[in-house]
């Protein structure tokens, strides 16, 4: 296996416990073992992280930027969606 | 009669102290160098990080030691005087960590041969009777066992590769065994220091090395040595032609400016 041969993964770095994680990058690594070695090495050198996932790019399905008008335009005009559309009616407390 | 034994323990001489921490100081220190020396040259981007910082916890280390020596000496040497203006024969460190890096898979083995070594005189000096040890040691162990991690994921990735990296990773076995008999060599220093109450610090760190080592190389489908003749020397200052190269390049500012801050 060459170096060509070397799969990318990406890097997800969890910076603290109860938070989510977050994407920081990418590495290429010939084994997922090596993706998390190095990754430690890359991005968690400065003490960034509690905990790292690596997950082959190729297991990634991403959404089409051509399709982008077509997912994400129609929820532009729906402010309803957010909570702070509604008006918290007197008296109700703690919501 | 454990306890009686315990309580009759003399003090360590304070001059054997220093020449511990040296000892510890020189193996981090030349393995360090030999590590920098892939900067710049590494197979990977990714693994030009990965080992920039195997040398930087190693000089790291090394720092603590010489420090500790340094101070326990009490001439006015710190770690930078004993790592720039000592000569080759004043070196104490293992032939193992001189042997130039060769390739990638020499490189990682002798890292993984050395980082066992390694851990288990750590973890024995994380108990030692002298307190400036055990806190040197309980600071370095987890880089440490980081490092046995690291070598023993490479010798496996090589191991079980291509027929090309098993065969380097073979060749570099062969080729390094003969230096590794010396991690385990007792000598007056390490049976005085036992005896004065400290781990294990050769020979008595070989049967759990050999456990642990032997069953890596078998997962790695490498065929084990043959006993061969072990070559000594590093202790005491024996040194090889390589040790001398390192330095030139490690204390050439000091040697080319004296005294000179950057």
């Amino acid at each position: 296996m060459s170096r060509d041969d070397w799969e990318l993964y990406e890097i997800f770095i969890r910076t603290a416990r109860g938070l989510a994680h977050r994407h920081v990058g990418s590495v290429h690594a010939a084994d997922p073992e090596m993706a998390i070695e190095v990754a430690r090495d890359i991005y968690t050198r400065r003490n960034e992280g509690v905990s790292i996932w690596a997950v082959p790019s190729k297991a990634i399905t991403a959404s089409d930027p051509e399709e982008a008008d077509a997912l994400f335009e129609p929820a532009k005009d729906k402010i309803y969606r957010h909570p702070t559309f509604y008006k918290i009616p007197e008296g109700v407390e703690n919501i | 009669m454990a306890t009686a034994t315990a309580e009759k323990l003399a003090p360590p001489k304070a001059a054997d102290l220093v020449t511990l921490a040296l000892r510890l100081g020189d193996d981090a220190l030349v393995l360090g160098q030999r590590y920098a020396e892939w900067v710049g040259h590494a197979p990977a981007l990714e693994l030009e990080m990965a080992v920039s910082n195997l040398a930087l916890d190693l000089i790291g280390e090394a720092q603590l030691w010489l420090d500790l020596a340094g101070r326990l000496e009490g001439e006015g040497r710190d770690a930078d005087k004993l790592a720039y203006l000592r000569d080759v024969l004043d070196f104490t460190n293992l032939l193992l960590v001189e042997q130039p890096n060769h390739d990638w898979a020499y490189t990682v083995l002798r890292h993984y041969l050395y980082s066992v070594y390694h851990r288990l005189l750590i973890e024995g000096l994380s108990r030692a009777p002298e307190e400036a040890f055990r806190e040197i040691a309980a600071k370095v162990l987890p880089e440490v066992r980081y490092h046995v991690k690291f070598a023993h994921s490479w010798v496996l990735r090589l191991g079980d590769g291509t027929e090309e990296s098993h065969r380097r990773l073979q060749a570099a076995l062969d080729r390094i065994w003969r230096f590794t008999g010396e991690m385990f060599t007792d000598d007056e220093l390490t049976a005085r220091l036992e005896a004065a109450g400290f781990p294990p610090l050769a020979s008595g760190l070989k049967a759990a090395w050999d456990e642990e080592v032997g069953r890596t190389l078998k997962d790695a489908g490498i065929t084990p040595p043959q006993p061969r003749q072990m070559i000594t020397g590093g202790r005491i200052g024996h040194h090889g032609e390589h040790l001398g190269h390192l330095l030139a390049e490690l204390q050439f500012m000091q040697r080319a400016y004296p005294n000179r801050e950057w």
